[in-house]
């Protein structure tokens, strides 16, 4: 209202709260897409974990520990579920505001820019906790899982500090539909698919090619999933887990404002071009 | 100081084939406080981005715009803060109910649920929206009742300069004749400065201290309706807008329309 009299960081923090609100408000209205994400997320999650199952009655697949890989391939499933829905609520930022045609009244808006990726950020992390727990709660009663030794506490910090870096991640893949609002969309998907390729989401890193293996190292999924594993497989303290903590920390301090910087410089362009507009 | 003041503004869009469309050619206007400016022009003079450029969704290639004496290029985030636009497309979530949208829209602003509420009811009532269709998903309403919650949500967070382009375009008779009352109730009862770009031409005349006819991305001339149309008064007779607008742009508006097509 005018003469608002609240300091600058409370009306962001509204905007922000606003955007969380918004986006709830959305997910309740396409409630019915919700429930079939779901059940494709769940059934998706336990037709991999079968394939543990599967591996074991091959020829040759005795010496394989069932319980050990299923868990192996639950963790993989739900880690990935988590974090590429991170990845694609940030990557999806622009066109959905696009698709609903609100781009222009969002972006003319006094709010910030980093107010605006952190709304999204926020809501994504909370719809991916909520999410992946319950295919997680669905998976425990589906399968004899091996998480006896499981650190969840270990678990949950990698994955906090993780979901960090990806949102940086994600901020920067939602600017490709500002420089090109007809196929930006799609090179957010084939940055999300090399994602799955190369960070050991079902198989270790180092079954892939040498020429690839690079790629993993860069990719913060890879020591998500690592330390993640670690602490629910065998139990792995915080302390001992600093080797996959120390890359996500700085992947969160470099592709956040980097993030942040390029979204900036793509805005701009965007404005620059006209291509900020409702129809892409 | 002005509310509004553009002054040389000019800006080109490259096409696929490397044609270049020149959108606005030495933009020169002004709009004082409390002023309603009206642009009249066909579909494709420039008068989308002229709103585009103002409301910082555009940058202009040279030229400058000051809102309130504010440059809109190097502060962009107050004069956001004092500016709300209606365009021709109300831009809502089509699934969120009107309440959601207006609720979502003042928390752009820093307005929270618990001030904004009251004030929404306040407008709906002031409108004569029926409270309970708050609550119905956008998709829903009537073109023209969306265009309505799209000028109370501008007005929910009190600007002092509207920018209001084609707000009544696509309407039905019924409809647009609500939407011009309430941008009337806007012009008198509130503090604010209007620039409404529109095509047509009673609509301008009706609204408008003044009026600007826009072709090809140029201000062909701005005046009060009476003395623009004095200005082409040929044989002592005062033509109609309508046909002010033939004698400036050398076109009909539909013509016009079609040329610009």
């Amino acid at each position: 209202m005018r003469g608002n009299a609240k300091p600058p960081w409370l009306i962001e923090m509204v905007a922000v709260w606003g955007y969380v609100q918004r986006n709830f408000f959305l997910t309740k209205r396409y409630f019915m897409w919700e429930i079939v994400w779901l059940t494709f997320t769940t059934v998706n999650a336990m037709s991999i974990t079968f394939i543990g199952a599967g591996a074991a009655a091959q020829k040759g697949g005795g010496a394989i520990d069932v319980s050990y890989y299923m868990t192996f391939l639950l963790i993989g499933a739900l880690i990935w579920s988590y974090l590429s829905m991170i990845f694609d609520i940030l990557s999806e930022t622009v066109q959905w505001e696009r698709w609903e045609g609100t781009i222009e009244y969002t972006f003319m808006s006094p709010t910030s820019r980093v107010t605006h990726l952190l709304g999204m950020g926020v809501y994504a992390i909370v719809y991916g906790i909520l999410r992946t727990a319950i295919v997680f709660g669905v998976a425990i009663l589906a399968f004899d899982l091996d998480l006896s030794n499981a650190n969840y506490g270990a678990a949950l910090v990698v994955l906090a500090v993780c979901s960090i870096s990806l949102v940086g991640f994600g901020v920067v893949a939602a600017v490709m539909p500002l420089l090109s609002p007809e196929k930006g969309q799609q090179v957010t998907y084939i940055v999300s698919a090399l994602l799955l390729l190369v960070s050991g989401v079902y198989y270790p890193v180092d079954v892939l090619p040498e020429w690839m293996q690079p790629l993993a190292t860069v990719s913060p999924v890879t020591y998500g999933l690592e330390g993640s594993r670690a602490a629910l497989q065998q139990g792995t303290g915080v302390v001992d887990l600093w080797g996959s903590i120390w890359p996500l920390l700085i992947m969160g301090v470099v592709f956040v404002p980097l993030g942040i910087f390029i979204f900036h410089l793509g805005e701009s362009y965007a404005k620059r071009t006209g291509k900020l507009k409702r129809s892409g | 100081m002005k509310a509004l003041e553009l002054r040389g503004v000019e800006k080109s869009f490259k096409k696929r084939r490397g044609e270049v469309v020149r959108a606005l050619d030495s933009v020169t206007l002004s709009v004082g406080k409390g002023e309603v400016v009206g642009i009249l022009g066909p579909n494709g003079s420039g008068k989308s981005t002229l709103v585009r450029v103002i409301s910082t969704l555009v940058l202009p290639d040279s030229g400058e715009v000051e809102v309130f004496g504010l440059d809109a290029m190097r502060h962009p985030k107050q004069v956001q803060r004092s500016m709300n636009r209606v365009s021709v497309e109300a831009s809502f979530f089509k699934k969120l109910s009107a309440m959601e949208n207006l609720l979502y829209g003042a928390k752009l602003y820093g307005v929270t649920s618990a001030e904004a509420r009251p004030r929404i009811k306040e407008i709906l009532d002031n409108i004569g929206f029926a409270s309970k269709r708050a609550t119905e998903p956008m998709e829903h309403l009537s073109r023209g009742m969306q265009q309505k919650i799209a000028l109370a949500r501008a007005l929910l967070t009190s600007p002092i300069l509207m920018l209001l382009d084609e707000p009544t375009t696509g309407l039905d008779p019924r409809s647009k004749k609500d939407v011009q009352a309430f941008i009337r109730r806007i012009r008198d009862a509130h503090d604010s400065s209007i620039l409404l770009c529109t095509h047509d031409m009673g609509e301008a005349e009706e609204l408008c201290d003044r009026v600007g006819i826009m072709m090809d991305g140029k201000i062909l001339a701005l005046d009060e309706s009476e003395e623009l149309k004095r200005r082409f008064a040929t044989d002592g007779r005062v033509p109609t807008m309508e046909e002010t607008f033939m004698a400036a742009t050398g076109y009909s508006l539909e013509e016009a329309s079609a040329e610009e097509e």
